[in-house]
């Protein structure tokens, strides 16, 4: 695993998002509340492409007529077919056995921790600041 | 001797769709009260025969099945001679289509159902112990419907209740909940027969010219209630409840449901309570007789589309009798695969009618 620079922090304010290429594949970022997921960036289903989807809460029932909504934001909807995945897991809200997207775990880095010998392979070459915090996302 | 008859197979069959007619509704007066007995000799109504099946049309009784009367299933006796001695049944199940359903009033649907109940208890069931019969419910009011399921379920020779496939309202609404309570409480089936009650054309388009068009549309309106059904979560509400579809026609299910499942992948959140696909849920509960059976001729045809199907329990054996589903002797179509014969004739049925367990 290694850690990839997808944007300085500051760049990257809640309820934004950024789409990065490492290594030829597409990885969608979401800043949720301050919380980063990221996701690939393909459905699993026809390949619509995520970062382009809407973010919605999670629906759940136990019987008809009763709706339980929790997660605000945290389920993106593919925009072409409406699938639905859970930005935690990666999993398809219809079929969470079977069906996923790859997810990559994410992480705010001081600046001031990166190696300057080895710094986190960006999409984007960034000059690196001490003073600054970066999201990376591991892959 | 062919694969394709009943007695190619070591078991009796249980036929799961069988018609009696009514001879007319004087038959029903004596099993009237006074008031609605009046009603009925001084209004003169003489028949509630529905367009669903016109007497003379060819598919309401096959010719050779009517007696001098020009009609057919008159009487238990009638029956036994082809359902039990030519076709070799162990047990049949009436489902009568009288047109109780399409009746406004009310009260006057629950006088006829309940006439039309203790008619069949009578002239049919105490005449013959190898038949059991539909609870024909008067779905026009709920609470008349769910009083004559709790009426008639104390006699477990009733297996099942029998609603039209097009009736007022989708079947799936929370309007008909308490009659799959009464169901399911009393372990029986939902059957859902073609015919309308005719409150809408018969097709989402209009009216249709035709009588052929009428009946091809029905397999339409089991879709519609199909998903309505699984959409509405009757079964996430009532989880041992079985549907079966009778005269439904058979081929048009796989197909129906994939789209169904399909677009639900998408939109499911507006269906939370459904929180797995509806081809399992419809594998899981419904049921669909098989005459009858919409296909070609063709064995491999015939069983290539009951593959789609993905499940050997779903099918039931039924000779539709008397309507003119099949030509020749066996009501089994050729094509159903010889090693799902036993599964259809007997398992199935036993399977989906508890009370059948004798």
């Amino acid at each position: 695993m290694t850690k990839h620079i997808v944007a300085p922090l500051k760049e990257f304010p809640p309820d934004t998002r950024k789409l990065v290429e490492i290594n030829g594949r597409q990885i969608a970022v979401f800043n949720v509340k301050g919380e980063f997921h990221a996701l690939g960036n393909k459905c699993p289903h026809e390949s619509g492409l995520l970062i382009h989807g809407q973010l919605v809460g999670l629906v759940e029932s136990r019987m008809p007529g009763e709706y339980t909504y929790s997660r605000k934001g945290e389920m993106i909807k593919c925009p072409w077919h409406g699938w639905e995945f859970d930005l935690r897991t990666g999993r398809a809200q219809c079929d969470p056995a079977r069906i996923r997207v790859r997810r990559y775990e994410t992480a705010v880095v001081h600046g001031g921790d990166i190696d300057p010998d080895t710094p986190p392979k960006a999409a984007e070459v960034f000059a690196v600041r001490v003073e600054d915090d970066y999201v990376v996302v591991e892959v | 001797m062919t694969t394709n008859t009943i007695q190619a197979v070591d078991c009796q069959a249980i036929d799961c769709d069988v018609h009696p007619t009514v001879p007319s509704m004087h038959t029903l007066l004596p099993y009237l009260d006074d008031f609605w007995r009046e009603m009925v000799i001084e209004r003169d109504i003489l028949s509630l025969d529905s367009i669903s099946y016109p007497p003379n049309v060819p598919i309401s009784a096959r010719p050779d099945f009517k007696t001098r009367s020009g009609r057919a299933g008159l009487d238990a006796p009638e029956v036994a001679t082809h359902v039990f001695d030519k076709w070799q049944s162990s047990i049949a199940i009436l489902n009568c289509l009288y047109g109780i359903q399409l009746v406004f009033n009310e009260d006057m649907a629950l006088a006829f159902a309940r006439a039309l109940n203790d008619w069949i208890v009578k002239e049919w069931l105490d005449r013959d112990p190898r038949l059991r019969a539909s609870i024909v419910v008067p779905l026009q009011n709920v609470e008349h419907a769910v009083d004559e399921i709790e009426r008639c379920a104390k006699d477990k020779r009733f297996v099942q209740i029998l609603v039209l496939c097009m009736g007022e309202t989708p079947l799936g609404r929370r309007q008909f909940w308490p009659v799959y309570a009464a169901a399911e409480r009393h372990g029986l089936p939902l059957g859902i027969h073609a015919g309308s009650a005719y409150r809408y054309p018969v097709t989402s388009l209009g009216w249709p010219s035709y009588y052929v068009e009428d009946y091809a549309a029905q397999s339409l309106g089991f879709q519609s209630q199909l998903a309505s059904l699984v959409c509405e979560g009757v079964y996430v509400k009532f989880p041992n409840l079985k549907t079966v579809l009778l005269e439904s026609g058979v081929t048009w299910l796989p197909g129906f449901v994939w789209r169904l499942s399909k677009f639900w992948r998408g939109v499911r959140a507006e269906i939370p309570w459904i929180d797995r696909s509806p081809n399992e849920i419809v594998r899981d509960h419904f049921r669909l007789t098989i005459q009858p059976l919409d296909a070609p001729d063709d064995p491999n045809i015939v069983a290539r589309v009951i593959e789609h199907f993905q499940s050997d329990d779903m099918l039931l054996y039924a000779s539709d009798y008397p309507h003119w589903q099949f030509d020749g002797e066996a009501p089994m179509p050729s094509g159903i695969p010889a090693r799902l014969h036993r599964k259809i004739l007997v398992d199935n049925p036993l399977a989906t009618y508890g009370r059948l367990g004798l």
